[in-house]
């Protein structure tokens, strides 16, 4: 294959009767789309009567004799197994066997020809509907067959997980401290930036206080933290149990009589319901201080007069109606990772697209339902 | 081209194209090669064996680079891949075809682009040329043409192994690299499957490492035989000579039970 190969050529003499083909040079390949041509030209399979001669051919691979034995045509390539002429056995042979290979693909039932562009596109639209409906009782179904699960366990202490329970607390709630606590201190350090300026206008800004303890305390505590978790757990519950579907190991765990729901989910949706309310609480704890830090800083307000109007203006109702959400989105988010691991197919590939809608799916879910409660709190006057 | 014929005329005349050299590899406190030595001539066809876990698909994956020894050398065509440069070294490597114990095809792509995807990428072929080269590769495999747009996921173990040589094939390489072939074919399969490696060693001068367990194959195509056990290459040299071997597992390999059926059957070579 290196500089010292030299193109393949076909010629046809026909000075001499019969014709001759004269076959020269490398058919390799790396000529293969030169050699194409020159075997278009000729039109293959070779229609005129011609001996062919061999004795100039160089080299010889797969895809060459592919092109040759498509130029030669079967009827010619049996004369030359019959016959003993300037090839050899072993060529001969080479050549019988690619075109038995070609002979059977083309005699086999044509592939299926592609749909034109705007049916498609209506197929995927339909599809795509077809799926989102399909997805939401899927979803249902998936969550009545944990909370089944988690009831029929719940009474044998014997069949508690604590191990790999106690393994995914840490992953997804130990392991997230730094970023959860890292990301609510700028947020709030931000939010209060952010009221200062405004309520200065109002000569308010010592409000400033009010809004970093209202705003982390019923939404942004929790609505940071459930979607750092949808983008950071989600994804890892979805490739870690997609993986397995894809290798077959959730077909081992059904066919060993053992449960997937008791082994991988109730672990997850359980670890995820103990880190994510310790994980709000202290995002609330981490935003305030980075809004404390803010008011000492910019606005001349001291920790100590900052807890004292904390404890004044803030009643406790407002961390516990933010509290509350927690385990409602660490039940969605854990179970909708879970889910999109189960639908995951045999390729690398769709566990991507698991893992991606997981993510989008689990962070939709949790701000519409922060949404929905925001609006039932302040009808309720709570 | 008289590859083949070297290769009958024994395995001394042809140069190496591999040559391992005291090769070591360890996995943690696990070594799995010990100071292990072995050549593979061009144009013969080497088969390797040894039990379960004695390393010969880590063998074949220090061969062909994928994996850095702790100790020793490892040439392919004189050269040593993890010292080469990557484009020379990508350049190397396209002369292997690997087929992998696993079949390790691409799981988003269907075979026939499995196979075709190294075509479009090195041979710098178009799509159309790609498929058709892919589909007589995987017919020369034994596939079906209906199974060309299927995914690997839903094709039966044999089929990916057939569809994994197809691929190893696919840039006609010089050296193929066959990690058991023939585990998970039934009997005419492997069967057809030899031929096959012979009639491509015989027209094309392939040179093929061959692991594998089975004795039928060992007996029909392999030119040589090396035998991987306690760290090292305990004796590599044509069949007869190493079953000749006074070692208690290479006894116990080529005259147990199955080993007597499989020569038996062949006579001719035993
Ligand atoms: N990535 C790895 N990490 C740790 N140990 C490994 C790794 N790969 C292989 N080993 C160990 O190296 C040894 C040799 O493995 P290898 O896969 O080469 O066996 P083999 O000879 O191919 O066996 P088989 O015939 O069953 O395929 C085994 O003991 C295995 O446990
Ligand atoms: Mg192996």
């Amino acid at each position: 294959m290196g500089a010292d190969s030299i193109e393949g050529t076909a010629r046809l003499d026909t000075a001499t009767t019969p014709a001759r083909l004269l076959v020269a040079g490398d058919w390799t390949l790396a000529h293969y789309p030169a050699l194409q041509r020159t075997v278009a030209a000729l039109g293959a399979p070779l229609a005129v009567e011609a001996a062919v001669d061999f004795s100039a051919l160089g080299r010889l691979d797969t895809a060459g004799a592919t092109l040759l034995a498509g130029l030669l045509g079967a009827r010619r390539l049996d004369a030359l197994a019959a016959a003993d002429g300037s090839l050899p056995a072993a060529r001969r042979a080479l050549l019988r066997l690619v075109d038995q290979a070609l002979e059977s693909w083309e005699t086999a039932a044509p592939r299926p020809r592609r749909v034109p562009a705007v049916l498609a596109l209506l197929e995927r639209i339909g599809r795509t509907m077809a799926a989102l409906w399909r997805q939401q009782l899927l979803l249902l179904g998936f969550i009545g067959l944990t909370l089944q699960t988690l009831a029929r366990v719940l009474p044998r202490p014997r069949r508690w997980r604590p191990t790999p329970l106690a393994a995914h607390v840490e992953q997804t709630g130990m392991d997230a401290i730094p970023i959860v606590a890292l990301l609510t201190f700028m947020v709030g350090a931000v939010v209060a930036f952010l009221g200062a300026t405004v309520l200065k206008d109002f000569g308010a800004s010592i409000y400033t206080v009010d809004l970093v303890a209202f705003s982390f305390l019923r939404e942004f505590g929790v609505l940071l933290t459930a979607i750092l978790m949808a983008g950071r757990t989600a994804s890892a519950f979805t490739a870690q149990i997609g993986s397995m579907k894809a290798n077959e190991e959730i077909d081992a765990i059904r066919a060993l009589g053992l449960d997937p729901m008791e082994l991988l989910v109730l672990p997850r949706v359980l670890a995820l319901l103990v880190s994510l309310p310790m994980l709000t609480f202290l995002a609330m704890l981490s935003g305030i201080a980075g809004g404390m830090l803010v008011c000492a800083l910019a606005l001349d307000v001291p920790p100590a007069m900052f807890l004292d109007m904390f404890k004044q203006d803030v009643g406790v109702r407002h961390f516990l109606l933010g509290l509350c959400k927690a385990p409602v989105f660490a039940f969605l988010i854990a179970v909708i990772g879970c889910l999109e691991g189960f639908k995951v197919g045999g390729s690398a590939q769709s566990v991507g697209e698991h893992t991606t809608s997981s993510v989008v799916q689990s962070i939709f879910v949790v701000i519409l339902i922060d949404a929905l409660a925001a609006l039932f709190f302040m009808e309720m006057d709570w | 081209m008289s590859a083949a014929a070297d290769a009958r005329a024994g395995a001394g005349a042809a140069p190496a194209v591999i040559e391992v050299r005291g090769l070591v590899n360890r996995f943690g406190a696990q070594a799995v090669h010990e100071d292990l030595d072995l050549d593979v001539y061009r144009g013969e066809i080497l088969g390797v064996v040894g039990g379960s876990g004695t390393g010969k698909s880590v063998l074949l994956r220090s061969i062909v680079g994928l994996r850095r020894p702790n100790a020793g050398q490892v040439r392919v065509f004189g050269e040593d891949l993890l010292a080469l440069p990557p484009e020379r070294r990508s350049r190397t490597e396209r002369r292997f075809g690997v087929l992998f114990q696993r079949g390790a095809l691409f799981s988003s792509q269907t075979i026939a682009e499995n196979v075709a995807t190294p075509l479009i990428e090195h041979a710098g072929l178009d799509r159309a040329q790609a498929e058709r080269l892919a589909a007589v590769k995987l017919a020369l495999a034994g596939l079906p043409a209906s199974s060309a747009d299927k995914y690997p996921s839903e094709l039966s173990g044999g089929m990916v192994k057939r569809a994994a040589l197809a691929r190893a094939l696919a840039l006609d390489p010089e050296i193929l690299f066959l990690d058991e072939p023939t585990a998970g074919l039934d009997p005419i399969g492997a069967a057809t499957f030899d031929r096959l490696i012979l009639t491509l060693r015989d027209a094309l001068g392939l040179t093929v490492f061959l692991v594998t367990h089975d004795l039928d194959t060992l007996y029909t195509i392999c030119d040589r035989v090396a035998v991987l056990a306690r760290k090292k290459v305990l004796v590599a040299g044509p069949l007869d000579a190493v079953e000749a071997t006074d070692d208690a597992w290479v006894q116990e390999y080529f005259h147990g039970p199955r080993g007597r059926a499989a020569a038996a059957a062949h006579p001719a070579r035993s």
